[in-house]
């Protein structure tokens, strides 16, 4: 009955054990981002804090499917759950939002520049489109040296109205890359609506304007967007052209601190439509298609709760009980 | 030793690169079939076929950002801006990330690439193509700055350049593409960052500068020993890192200084140099240091307005015969 089911709605070579893996994944984010929140309100973290709650599937059901340290990533600012995926420790993470010396850039970059490029994580980048131009550069790598990688490239809708991005997807499009582009279309760039910052909202037709294939993905839901990555690395390490995912999705909570579970976001956005988005929870609803495959019974999805909790108040105590970085540290790696 | 030109110096330099090093390729406007705007590249792409000698599209952003990731995923490139002034459209990509990313992974990724390419001032191209931006770059930690005056020096620092590990702005000067001198053909010739030259040695004041100044205080400094003054002529070669060791060693001697550069006067290279020297060397001055810097208006196209913004030799005399006053 259940295998069955699996069939139906997920690509076949997911099996139930490892669909409750990613479902445990996707709690671990959930969790870890609430508790960032809590930690920044206790004034143990600075500058600013951007959380993934709601756009768990995204990388939940793609970097699983990646060759890591070969495969390479890059993000924007909002990062903490594609270091969680590509296998940076959450101790590590929450020592590097912390500032502490333990911290996954030894307390140099927060929470917008996570980085661990021994597991392939090439970085969070503060830059909107910061990380478009260098995933060409890095897509270029990867092809001179002959090998079969892909780098993916995740950045958000806002960043489809900047310039470096278009001149990126045209020597993309012109050299034939092998990069993902992952739009995270989570439809605010800060409190401006798509509707409200470009005259094409499909943005698929961009990518193609450069000659890059794309297709337009329901990012809410954990198999849709399994099966669209699965087909568009498929179809890179095949051909070595890049490949463009207009992933649609919503954050359940602020752009960042400033509007964050504040009122703020109710500048740009009615209370009826998050409660519609959050009717698409990701999480809930993989957990739900689990719990009607039989292995996801409430005692079981409690467990998984209290597992991920401890795993953040792990990562919370270990950063808080590590070290600032030591002053004579001020004037290191300024150059390699 | 061989004569060549200051632009064949570059070609040599990047040509024994590449065929030491595979991870070492060229990405540019015109740098390929067009045979390199100022010509630097020129029989390149035959040599080294498109996979090394890469033409872009007029995409200083995507220039940058290709030559900054590739960088960040191991490899050497050279990216040339055809001037740069262009190299505005790309700071994002130079300032927050080519030189950032190491010290934001703290030390976890390096960025071994070049941006080279024609700076200076002159030759009437006017405001948005005549100007000097080497402070811009000095300013920001994480670049090495180098700017060479002599075609061996263009060989010699540009393969330091290509070797080392860290994002290196390499300003050439269009204004002497076309000196010859002699240079080296060692292949393992190098020019390490950080060492100034003396290029005239003297006893009565220092003049300081780098890339095409240097020769200007050069003429300044035979004209001036024609009336018994002798200059000691230093030529920086590389803004950063800096080597104040030459310079305040030098001022130990000659109790006098003029620091002169093309770009302008206001926030320049002259500045920092002349705090820096006031720091380290105060107690051995005789006389204020003299300033000569381009005049700080945007660059005129008009011929005599423009021979009027950028400074001369006779500038640096004055500058000197006020020093000596």
């Amino acid at each position: 009955m259940a295998k069955t089911a699996v069939k139906e709605k997920s690509p076949s070579d997911i099996g139930l054990d490892t669909l409750l893996g990613h479902y445990k994944t996707m709690v671990l984010i959930r969790r870890f981002e609430e508790s960032t929140y809590r930690k920044f309100r206790e004034g143990k973290m600075g500058g600013y804090l951007h959380r993934y709650d709601g756009q768990e599937a995204l990388v939940t059901a793609l970097i699983p499917q990646l060759e890591l340290p070969g495969d390479k990533i890059l993000c924007t600012y909002r990062d903490h759950a594609h270091a969680l995926l590509c296998g940076t420790s959450p101790r590590a993470i929450m020592a590097e939002l912390m500032g502490r010396a333990t911290g996954c850039a030894l307390g140099k970059g927060g929470s917008m520049h996570l980085i661990d490029p021994d597991n392939g994580f090439l970085g969070g980048d503060g830059i909107v489109g910061g990380p478009v131009p260098i995933s060409l550069g890095v897509g270029w790598a990867l092809k001179y040296k002959n090998t079969k990688n892909v780098c993916v490239c995740y950045f958000g809708d806002g960043a489809m109205n900047q310039g470096g991005v278009h001149e990126s997807f045209n020597m993309v499009g012109l050299y034939k890359l092998p990069v993902l582009y992952i739009l995270e279309n989570n439809q605010y760039a800060m409190g401006t609506s798509v509707s409200r910052s470009t005259g094409q909202p499909d943005f698929v037709k961009k990518a193609e304007a450069h000659g890059i294939a794309g297709e337009r993905v329901d990012g809410m839901d954990f198999f849709t967007m399994w099966d669209a990555a699965k087909r568009a690395l498929a179809r890179i390490r095949e051909t070595g052209e890049a490949y463009f995912l207009q992933v649609d999705c919503y954050r359940f909570v602020g752009h960042g601190v400033g509007d964050d579970n504040t009122q703020g976001w109710k500048f740009y956005r009615t209370e009826g439509e998050v409660h519609e988005w959050m009717k698409k929870d990701p999480i809930v609803k993989l957990g739900a298609y689990l719990k009607d495959a039989g292995v996801l019974p409430d005692e079981l999805a409690e467990k998984i709760d209290q597992e991920a909790i401890a795993v953040v108040d792990d990562a919370v105590a270990f950063a808080e009980a590590s070290p600032e970085p030591p002053l004579d540290s001020l004037y290191e790696n300024v150059y390699s | 030793m061989a004569v060549m030109r200051y632009s064949e110096a570059l070609r040599l330099a990047m040509t024994e690169e590449m065929e030491r090093d595979d991870s070492v390729f060229i990405c540019g406007e015109e740098v390929g079939q067009y045979q390199g705007t100022y010509r630097v590249t020129e029989g390149m792409l035959s040599k080294f076929g498109p996979r090394r000698v890469v033409d872009t599209p007029i995409s200083e952003i995507g220039i940058a950002g290709m030559a900054t990731g590739a960088a960040m995923a191991g490899l050497r490139p050279i990216a040339e801006f055809m001037t740069w002034s262009f190299a505005l459209e790309a700071m994002d990509a130079l300032v927050n990330h080519a030189a950032k990313i190491t010290y934001m992974s703290g030390g976890r990724i390096s960025c071994p690439v070049v941006f080279r390419g024609p700076a200076g001032v002159g030759t009437q191209l006017s405001a948005q193509h005549s100007q000097s931006l080497e402070s811009w770059f000095a300013h920001t930690p994480g670049f090495k700055v180098v700017l060479p005056s002599t075609p061996e020096d263009a060989k010699g620092l540009l393969k330091t350049a290509i070797r080392d590990p860290n994002p290196v702005i390499f300003m050439e000067n269009a204004g002497i593409y076309g000196q010859r001198g002699e240079v080296p053909e060692d292949t393992d010739f190098m020019i390490p960052f950080g060492q100034a030259a003396v290029r005239t040695e003297g006893s009565d004041i220092t003049l300081i500068s780098y890339s095409n100044m240097v020769l200007k205080c050069l003429k300044a400094a035979e004209a001036l020993e024609k009336d018994g003054i002798h200059c000691e002529v230093i030529d920086l070669r590389t803004l950063v890192p800096l080597d104040m060791d030459t310079v305040v060693k030098s001022i130990q001697k000659t109790h006098r200084a003029v620091v002169a550069h093309e770009e302008w006067k206001n926030v320049g290279f002259g500045a920092e140099l002349a705090s820096r020297i006031y720091e380290q060397a105060f107690d051995y001055m005789d006389a204020p240091i003299e300033r000569v810097g381009g005049a700080d208006v945007p660059m005129p196209y008009a011929k005599n307005l423009e021979r009027a913004a950028i400074p001369t030799d006779l500038d640096i005399i004055a500058a000197v015969k006020r020093a000596l006053a």
